[in-house]
């Protein structure tokens, strides 16, 4: 466990002196109080203090569209190749909440069968965490689910301590380039305030649906026939922003795409959204989740219940994104504080 | 940037299509041999199909395993993928991705008697599991097979199906929803046809394939029968995209969280029952 030091005024060469070496995103304001996960060039155009980006940091791991396939249908019979498009990414100012969210992601792209362009493009992305001090806004739930504190997930950890960042270093690659930049070890002083943050975080984050978390699997189990799906049913409006946004939803579609020369193409992975309403439809007309308050309801079930069978974890990273982004204002906290009240 | 996966489970197999029939006027059946070898399935699994430059579907595998050489897939047009399939023939190729899913439980049923009860299309990924009984009839005990569909025009597999009406080895009852003129069999659902079955409940497997609505008042019936629950086996239908459990279209609401692709599709009624729809 080494912690090194970045004085502030010095993030800049750090930023700099990575990007001579990999590609560097990180979050950049886009007015209207929205941030994006970008490729920056200096520190200046990187927001330190910002609120969940519009899109959580999975866009690199698993991007709204992939090639997975080249195929030729020229010949006599068909040719084709898998093939993954990765590049070398460093990806700076992670949220406690979004680490979290990559973490879901990689058990569930390393579970067999295993999905081999999620994991090549994973050992290339070189993860930089960033502390949140305080909440970022009420939206939020990372106390509920216990991600607003660091657990490991990435290469390099920073934690803003005023005029310089205490920095965890938590892998051998990320050891070598902060020696490489020659960044000083930190003090027993430096350990001493980063122990201070996370004092004052221990006041200042609680569980914010005030229900003890290990009864939320159980209070799902019952709540299956809760009035709460139906509120939130008859005010959702499908557009699948909720699980866009998620920083854990991996759902996707696959289509082919033919070149305009009608003898090679590729096949494409997609984001999907199981809140379309044709998501759980099958040819021939039937569909299994055709009401919004079964597929809202199946939303949070893949968040609470099926994931703590699965994996035996939260899908919700508590980063209060679907909540932002609802045009509908259905709200995470609130739909969990109708659900515990009901089946309690 | 670009790099190749070698082991990626999304490649695809070469299959080509070695004969072809129009079966009814929605179906067509494909007999298809992979260049790489055998398919190697057991029965109730299904394949991805990819037309390449229209797309994939999923499509239950209609040949028992005991027939070497190729697989059979029958094919109903009823949507983008499979209306443009049923333009293929004979030379053509598809890719294969495959097999999938859980099979019947073959193991367990060897000794015991046999119920098929196939409604309509259903009868498809039954016949993987029936041909293979019938290539190793001596391993079973009674076995009865129960087939309804909407018209006598819709029956697929007729000349086989009249085969299995003349062994002596085999009951068979056949029904139809709505006769014509030169039909001289049962009419009515299904679910009719049950009562007049001979059963010994607790040795007899009954396996049920059908449309979504079959489910529940066939289930009903066999129950009625005292067939245990854990001996009433289904093969359900979902959209399975991936086939790895993973694109999560497929996932059945239930408190076990099945994803119908890796979990089933078959399933014994007593893993189902909480299923919001079978």
């Amino acid at each position: 466990m080494n912690y090194h030091i970045l004085k502030k005024d010095e993030l800049d060469g750090f930023i700099k002196k990575l990007s001579n070496k990999m590609k560097v995103v990180a979050p950049v304001a886009k007015g209207a109080g929205s941030f994006a996960f970008q490729e920056v060039k200096a520190a200046s155009e990187i927001a330190l203090k910002y609120i969940p980006t519009i899109l959580p940091p999975k866009k690199y791991f698993m991007p709204q569209r992939e090639k997975m396939l080249d195929f030729d249908i020229s010949g006599a019979a068909p040719a084709d190749k898998a093939v993954v498009e990765a590049e070398e990414i460093a990806v700076f100012g992670v949220h406690t909440c979004d680490l979290a969210g990559i973490q879901c992601l990689n058990m569930v792209f390393s579970e067999r069968p295993r999905d081999y362009n999620y994991l090549r493009r994973k050992e290339k992305i070189f993860l930089i965490g960033l502390e949140c001090n305080d909440y970022c806004d009420e939206n939020a739930s990372c106390a509920l689910v216990s991600s607003h504190i660091p657990s490991g997930g990435y290469d390099l950890f920073f934690t803003d301590l005023g005029d310089r960042f205490i920095i965890h270093v938590n892998t051998q690659k990320a050891e070598e380039l902060v020696e490489g930049m020659g960044l000083p070890r930190a003090s027993h002083a430096d350990t001493a305030a980063l122990e201070k943050v996370r004092e004052h975080k221990r006041s200042a984050f609680k569980n914010e649906v005030g229900v003890d978390p290990r009864k939320l699997p159980e209070i799902f189990a019952k709540g299956v026939k809760s009035k709460v799906w139906e509120d939130v049913g008859r005010r959702c409006v499908s557009c699948g922003n909720c699980t866009n946004v998620c920083p854990s939803c991996y759902c996707f579609d696959m289509a082919d795409t033919i070149n305009l020369d009608m003898k090679t193409g590729s096949r494409n992975r997609t984001w999907d959204s199981c809140q379309v309403e044709t998501f759980a439809a099958v040819a021939g007309g039937e569909n299994f989740r055709e009401e919004r308050s079964d597929r809202q309801r199946h939303r949070f079930y893949r968040k609470f219940k099926y994931s703590v069978d699965k994996f035996y974890r939260f899908f919700c990273t508590g980063c209060g994104r679907c909540t932002r982004t609802c045009m509908a204002d259905i709200s995470l906290k609130e739909t969990l504080t109708s659900l515990v009240k009901e089946n309690v | 940037m670009t790099e190749e996966i070698k082991n990626s489970n999304w490649k695809l197999r070469k299959g080509k299509i070695i004969a072809a029939k129009q079966m009814t006027a929605a179906e067509k059946w494909f007999d298809i041999q992979l260049e790489d070898g055998e398919l190697d399935h057991e029965p109730g699994q299904f394949v991805q199909v990819e037309l390449y430059g229209v797309g994939e579907a999923p499509i239950s595998i209609c040949s028992s395993p005991t027939k070497r050489g190729s697989f059979e897939l029958t094919v109903r047009a009823a949507g983008r993928l499979t209306d443009a399939m049923h333009k293929l023939d004979v030379g053509d190729y598809v890719g294969i991705r495959g097999p999938f899913g859980k099979p019947f439980p073959v193991k367990v049923m060897v000794g015991n008697d046999l119920l098929f009860v196939a409604g309509g299309l259903g009868l498809a990924p039954l016949r993987s599991l029936i041909n293979y009984v019938m290539d190793n009839r001596k391993d079973f005990g009674k076995v009865d097979i129960l087939l309804g569909c909407r018209t006598p025009k819709d029956m697929i597999f007729g000349s086989e199906v009249a085969k299995w009406q003349e062994r002596l080895d085999v009951g068979f009852h056949c029904t139809v929803d709505r006769t014509d003129p030169d039909w001289k069999g049962n009419v009515g659902l299904i679910t009719t046809l049950i009562p007049g079955v001979t059963i010994q409940p607790e040795r007899t497997f009954a396996v049920v394939v059908g449309p979504p609505i079959m489910y529940k008042f066939v289930i009903a019936e066999l129950l009625k029968k005292n067939i245990p629950e854990r001996h009433i086996v289904l093969s359900l239908e979902r959209h399975m995209k991936c086939g790895m459990g993973k694109c999560g279209h497929c996932q059945i609401d239930h408190p076990k969280n099945y994803y119908c692709c890796k979990d089933g599709p078959t399933f014994t009624y007593d893993e189902v029952k909480e299923a919001k729809k079978l």
